[in-house]
């Protein structure tokens, strides 16, 4: 009896040795949220490319859902959430929305609006609030060369735009010598302009008219009078969509005869082409076209990392949740999200220290393109790698408008052609 | 200093200048029967691209057919603002009219944002072109002259021909007087400020198949139409009509000498020097 006794005590013991044991399961990774912040444009004069930037950011954030979020070295998971407002495309609205952000929704990140104005606005809160964002959709390089500590900026710098059309529309038909700039007073196209109109006095091209004109222009007579009257060659300038498409269709109204005519942030937009045969052989600059060729293999041959999906995978999410083709902006806001996703992940964690460490050291490829940020104090932050490319709207063999990629010619899709 | 550009420019802004002249039609009419600066002015102006653009966008009609419903709401909508906002103050000092119709130009503004947001919204139409070497005159540039014209002839003969017109001349010149004669001057006043406000939406109107436009775009417009009816003379429709021809004649015109930003500039420039050295207009006030 004793020992059935003292056996049963022991066997009990084990038993509860056991249990105790195998009761503490590992733990199931705790998915944390993380905010991420930002405005959007749901009205007014930026609506249309805002909205295909905030597709793109949501996208992103249902393509890391889908994969179980964003997972770090030490097991968390980080859930990423958006909170977003409309700025009514107006600069005050944007600076009391992210005040907002940051104190109210005390969000971790932030990213940007779209359209440099209201980026520069944007920049300026988060900075004084040490918050870092990613931003889309901002050209302007004046807002880079602040000294910002916390902005980083994934488009391409406002001072590449027009150059390389220029140097396009040279290799084109090098006999072009007569220029017309006419382009919206604002900052992101005076940056474009004021790096544009040197470099083709650079190339021997003489800039016939040089005339800004207000933000919310509708009537171009005046300019493009002008511009009849200076005969030139080729127009280039324009601003964002709605006056950039309104001056395109007005010059094919007037039926003006330059022989190429590049716009900014227009031509790019699917609804660019809404304007029929205005739209013909009009050139653009763009941050990412569909047909562009940034891959896994494109990066392992420049020996840096590739990290998202590939071009086709997004194009492919992206029509099936939207019905609706993606344009640079759409891929502009990915890529933001994608940026700040690596940055994370690098980074081990939301610390903001260890994350604009990790945004410093990166340079990598993405679908969009390859993303490196300056680390000089002067413009920190600042895009230094990503290229554009410069589309063109041409007639199909089917008689109907596309979108070709006509330069870099590594990455064209078609030959460039002569305005009629 | 391009005057190769002189002929084309100068061919726009006259058009311009009819379209001008229609709205400012508008204004002076109200100051000149009921001494009120209509400060809803612009907002109206709008409204009437809204009407047209509603119409043509919603139901797919012809935005030249939806003139006329700009006009027939405009007329109902200004008679209403009258007897609602205008009339309680009319015998009142100018400033409580001015901050009437002020605030009625906030309340539109208010709604129409809210309504239809500041996104920019256009007529599509085109009506082709003629032209030749530097001058190309737009189809829909035309008819816009032509249907300023049309307007501006059946005003002038609505008030000197018709009895009606003429009973709102006489409340106009001398408001007891008429009252006096049989004439029921409160019923002239709300029709009065119906037409000017009838005048400013078909501009509007007609504006928008030029232009796109936001529920603010008819600021620009309220300004010019300031500038023209001093220019034209206070209280003097056909001073407005030729006062609007000349602003848009001297718009088109200066764009050639000095850069398109400035012309602002140069048209307050104007206004301030009329009412510095001709107060009554070049063509005289009926006030």
């Amino acid at each position: 009896m004793n020992g059935i006794r003292v056996g049963g005590i022991v066997l009990a013991l084990i038993g509860l040795l056991a249990a105790a044991c195998g009761g503490v399961a590992t733990p199931a990774p705790v998915a944390k949220k993380l905010i991420i912040g930002f405005t959007a444009s749901q009205t007014g004069a930026q609506n249309v490319a805002s909205s295909k930037q905030t597709e793109g950011i949501k996208l992103w954030v249902d393509d890391v859902t889908k994969a179980g979020g964003i997972k770090l070295k030490d097991g968390t998971v980080l859930m990423p959430e958006i909170k977003f407002y409309d700025d009514e495309s107006k600069t005050d609205r944007v600076q009391a929305l992210y005040t907002k952000l940051i104190n109210d929704d005390k969000v971790d990140f932030l990213l940007s609006p779209y359209s440099s104005g209201l980026v520069k606005a944007a920049a300026v809160v988060s900075e004084q609030n040490a918050k870092v964002m990613i931003t889309a959709g901002g050209a302007d390089d004046a807002t880079m060369e602040q000294g910002f500590q916390n902005i980083y900026q994934v488009y391409a710098p406002a001072s590449r735009y027009l150059t390389g059309a220029i140097d396009l529309m040279l290799k084109l038909d090098p006999s072009i010598k007569k220029v017309a700039i006419v382009s919206e007073k604002d900052s992101f196209s005076v940056s474009v302009v004021t790096a544009a109109k040197p470099y083709a006095e650079s190339k021997g091209l003489q800039v016939v008219v040089n005339q800004g004109y207000d933000t919310g222009t509708t009537d171009f007579a005046p300019f493009i009078n002008q511009i009849v009257a200076a005969a030139p060659d080729a127009i280039i300038g324009g601003g964002h969509l709605p006056d950039g498409t309104t001056l395109a269709k007005q010059l094919a109204e007037k039926k003006v005869t330059a022989r190429f005519v590049a716009l900014l942030v227009a031509p790019p937009e699917t609804t660019f082409a809404d304007i029929g045969d205005a739209a013909l052989s009009i050139v653009g600059p763009s941050q990412w076209e569909p047909q562009t060729k940034y891959s896994a293999d494109a990066a392992k041959s420049l020996n840096i990392a590739y990290y998202g999906p590939a071009n086709a995978d997004f194009i492919k999410s992206y029509t099936a949740m939207f019905k609706a083709d993606p344009t640079y902006h759409s891929a502009g806001g990915y890529a933001a999200g994608l940026t700040l996703q690596k940055a994370i992940e690098d980074a081990g964690g939301t610390d903001p220290a260890k994350v604009r460490a990790a945004l410093d050291k990166m340079d990598f490829m993405t679908f969009y393109g390859r993303i490196k940020f300056s680390t000089d104090p002067k413009t920190h932050g600042k895009q230094t790698i990503h290229e554009m490319v410069y589309v063109q709207w041409q007639k199909g063999s089917d008689g109907k408008l596309a979108k070709q990629i006509v330069w870099p010619t590594e990455a064209k899709s078609a030959d460039a052609q002569l305005r009629k | 200093m391009s005057f190769d550009a002189l002929v084309p420019s100068a061919i726009d802004g006259l058009m311009l200048g009819f379209v001008y002249g229609l709205a400012a039609m508008g204004l002076t009419l109200i100051f000149g029967v009921m001494r009120v600066i209509n400060l809803s002015h612009g907002p109206v102006i709008a409204l009437g691209m809204y009407v047209v653009y509603v119409l043509f966008t919603g139901v797919g009609v012809n935005p030249y057919i939806g003139l006329i419903a700009a006009l027939v709401i405009g007329l109902a909508f200004g008679i209403a603002v009258y007897l609602v906002a205008v009339d309680r103050v009319i015998d009142q000092p100018e400033l409580t009219t001015l901050l009437a119709t002020f605030s009625v130009n906030l309340m539109i503004i208010g709604i129409a944002t809210a309504v239809f947001t500041t996104t920019p919204r256009a007529v599509d139409i085109s009506l082709g072109s003629v032209g030749t070497g530097n001058v190309t005159i737009l189809g829909t540039h035309v008819v816009a002259v032509v249907v300023a014209m049309v307007v501006a002839a059946t005003l002038y003969a609505f008030l000197f021909r018709s009895r009606i017109g003429k009973s709102i001349r006489a409340v106009a010149n001398n408001r007891a007087a008429a009252e006096l004669m049989g004439i029921d001057s409160r019923r002239m006043l709300a029709l009065s400020f119906g037409i000017g406000t009838a005048l400013a939406m078909l501009s509007g109107g007609l504006l928008a198949t030029l232009f796109a436009f936001t529920p603010l775009s008819g600021g620009t417009y309220e300004v010019k139409s300031f500038v023209i009816v001093v220019l034209g003379g206070l209280g003097n429709p056909s001073g407005a009509l030729i006062g609007g021809i000349v602003l848009g004649l001297l718009e088109g015109v200066s764009t050639v000498v000095i850069p398109v930003s400035w012309v602002p500039v140069f048209e307050y420039a104007i206004f301030i020097l009329i009412l510095l050295v001709r107060p009554s207009g070049l063509f005289g006030s009926r006030t």
